[in-house]
Order: C-alpha cells, then structure tokens, then sequence
C-alpha cells in the first residue's frame, strides 16, 4: 500500500494514515481501555501485566512505559489516543505537547503566548520552507 | 417550514471546557476567551434558535478504531457527555431532536450522501465545549441538539468540496422539513493547532485570518484547498477546519459575516470564531 509522499513531507509531523492505522492498531486499543476507571487502576498497579494484555509489540509497550510520546507516534499512535495515557498519568495536552517537543513546559506556554511556533520552515522537508 | 437562519463556526478546544467547569473563567488567561464570545451569548438570546445542527469531530471518545464513520448523524432523543478520562463535564445531557435528525439522514441519503445514522452516542468536548461557550453555564440546554459527527482523525478526511456539498444537502432537507423551526447550523474545531511531535505548538494567523476572510468573501477558494495545504499551514490538527465548511455549505453563497472573534492562545490552539446570515434571510 503506497503511501501518499507528501503526507511525510511535513518535518515533525506524522500524519495518521492509513500505514500508521494498521500499523498502532493495539496501541490505540489499549489507550482506549483506559477510558474505564478500573482499567486504569489495572494499568496503573502493574503497568507492564496491563500491557501484556495487549498484542502489541514490545517496541510499543516500552515506549508506554517510557512515556516516549514521539516514539509512540512512530510507531502508531494516535495523539487522542494516547491522550488517555497522560491523563492517566494526571496530565495535560500542553505538558505532552511540551514534552514532544523537547521544550520545558515553562518555555512551551510562554511560547505560545508569545503567539506560538511560526510555521516558517516548518511547511515541507523537500522545500525548506 | 424549518430554515436554517444562520451559521456560526467556533474552536472547541478542551481546556476551556475546563476552565468553565474549573471556575477559572476570570483567570487572567482565560477571561480574553470567553469575553470573545459575549457577543455570541447575547446574539443568541435574541436569534432564540429551536435546533442546532452542530458539526464536531469525535478525539476517541464515542469512535475507536473499530469504526470509523466519515459523516455520522445523531439520531437519538438524547446524548450524554462522554467520560474522557476525567469523569463526565458536569453539563446537561444534549437533547436531540430525533424528527428532524432523521429527516436529515434520510434526505441526505436518498440525495447520495452516506451517512451513518447513529442511534447511541455519547459526545465529547467537540461538541460540548461550543456549547458551553455560547449558552454558558445552564441547567438545561436551551436548544435541542443535532450532532453531525465527522472524521478528521484518521487520515483521510473528507475533501474540503465534499463537506460543503453535504452542508448545501443538509440545507436542502431542513428546507422540506414541514415543522416551523429556527435551525442554525454550527461547525466546529480548528484553527491553527497541532497537538502531536517535533511541531506541536504551531500556529498560523495569516492563514486563519485569511479563511475566515474567505468564508464569506472566497468560499470557493476554501472548498478547492487540498488536505495537505490545511496540514502544512494549519498544523496536523488544523485540518478540523474542513469542517466548518459544513456549515459554510449549508448557508451557500453570499452569507455575510455579523461578527468574529480571534485569540491566541487557548493551551495549544489558537482560538477562531464567526457567526454568518445566510443571504436569504
Ligand atoms: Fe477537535
């Protein structure tokens, strides 16, 4: 299944298509198990027994267990699915978008009060622009 | 006859959700927000709209992956605020209006749009949060609710030409729907976000402006645009945007703009609202 070229043209960005769907599918799975208050509460007590559960492969459930976000972007995840991981964990959309972007929260918020990240460079690999 | 009297497009970023049920409302970084949307509160007193169609995409709240509907339509007497990790908003149930909802889908479908008619479903911040910023906080919602529920999460979503040919179908049923109604119809999501990787944090507000410009000044502009140029311009998430183009069908040619609103930032989104009058009214 050919993949269209442009959609992995955006620098640090992937794009949920349809490689990245089949490719996650468990990983988004056991992220959506974590919608129910008790399923949270199995992962939570032995997080990797809850991750076994799951015919995920080992690559994704250490990434889970490494809170590596853009790890589990690579390999599948979908970022309102692993959204049920941070908030599991208590935490917000800006801590994780922080986090995948290697900035402090602090420099994260100010730079978005500051207007946010510029698109400037940031449009496509091939063009540099 | 029902009719669809105007349009209004907002973000519904969850955070603000959140601040409204947290109290923060008067917080130095949220009051900008929801004073954006003073006008939108006291215009709708007026309007007194019966429905709300109002199109929202679901974050993995009603849809996993085991079913991803492109267009799907509410068709319930009701539909609870889903639990998205936090326990439920404390909002009202959002009651539907089951007549016309499935008025709409058996419109829409005999008019060759395929939706998928949803009889249970709960519904998350997209379709809350507009709400919320518009009624405030209240006991009861006073309008019933469509929920026109479209994927932008899985890649691809439908092309910006396609959602406003369904909005112009949508108009098409409200119109042959015998009961006198005031139907207004909503989009939601957007703009300028992304929410994932490396880019997280990016926000346009020459492109933004622009399509709001656009909406009513060049709405062909807006259905021609590809997904890749919503996706490189607007951020990853920025591609909700296609759904207001729902709304903006559903109006057709020459609305005109009554008010709008921008704001940067509301956590990792930049916050765009307008509310439009169809030319015929
Ligand atoms: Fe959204």
């Amino acid at each position: 299944m050919s993949e269209p070229e442009d959609l992995l043209d955006i620098p640090g960005t992937t794009v949920f298509t349809a490689a990245q769907s089949r490719r996650g599918f468990h990983l988004n799975q056991f992220c959506m198990s974590l919608m129910k208050a008790e399923s949270r509460e199995a992962f939570k007590a032995d997080e990797r027994a809850y991750l076994d559960r799951w015919p995920m492969t080992d690559e994704q459930k250490q990434a889970v267990l490494d809170r590596d976000y853009n790890r589990m972007l690579g390999l599948g995840g979908n970022i309102y699915f692993l959204a049920k991981i941070f908030a599991t964990d208590g935490k917000s959309f800006q801590y994780a978008a922080s986090l995948m972007t290697g900035m402090s929260q602090e420099d994260y918020v100010a730079m978005m009060i500051a207007g946010g990240r510029s698109p400037d460079g940031l449009r496509s690999i091939r063009e540099g622009n | 006859m029902a009719r669809i009297t105007a349009g209004l497009a907002t973000s519904h970023v969850p955070a603000i959700g959140a601040a409204l049920d947290l109290g923060k409302t008067q917080d130095d970084y949220w009051k900008p927000v929801f004073a954006g949307y003073d006008w939108a509160k006291a215009w709708v007193k007026d309007e007194k709209p019966d429905v709300v169609i109002l199109v929202y995409n679901d974050h993995a709240s009603a849809f996993s992956l085991e079913l991803i509907p492109t267009f799907a339509i509410g068709c319930a007497e009701s539909f609870s605020p889903a639990d998205e990790g936090f326990g439920p908003r404390p909002v009202p149930v959002v009651e539907g209006h089951p007549d016309l909802a499935w008025h709409i889908a058996q419109s829409t479908i005999l008019d060759e749009f395929d939706m998928t008619i949803v009889n249970k479903m709960d519904v998350d911040h997209g379709l809350t949060v507009p709400l919320s910023l518009v009624f405030g906080q209240v006991d009861k919602w006073p309008v019933k609710v469509i929920p026109i529920a479209v994927n932008v999460v899985q890649y691809p979503p439908p092309t910006g030409n396609r959602c406003w040919k369904l909005g112009e179908a949508i108009a098409r049923a409200v119109e042959s729907f015998p009961e006198d109604l005031n139907v207004q119809i909503w989009g939601t999501g957007g703009m300028s976000h992304q929410l994932q990787g490396p880019r997280a944090g990016l926000i346009n507000r020459e492109f933004d402006t622009a399509f709001l410009d656009k909406l009513t000044a060049d709405p062909e502009a807006l259905r021609a645009m590809k997904h890749i140029e919503y996706l490189r311009e607007s951020g990853s998430e920025g591609i909700e945007l296609v759904m207001w183009l729902i709304m903006a069908g559903a109006l057709g040619r020459g609305a005109q703009e009554l008010h709008r609103f921008y704001h940067v930032p509301a956590s990792n989104t930049a916050v765009g609202h307008i509310v439009l009058r169809p030319s015929q009214t």
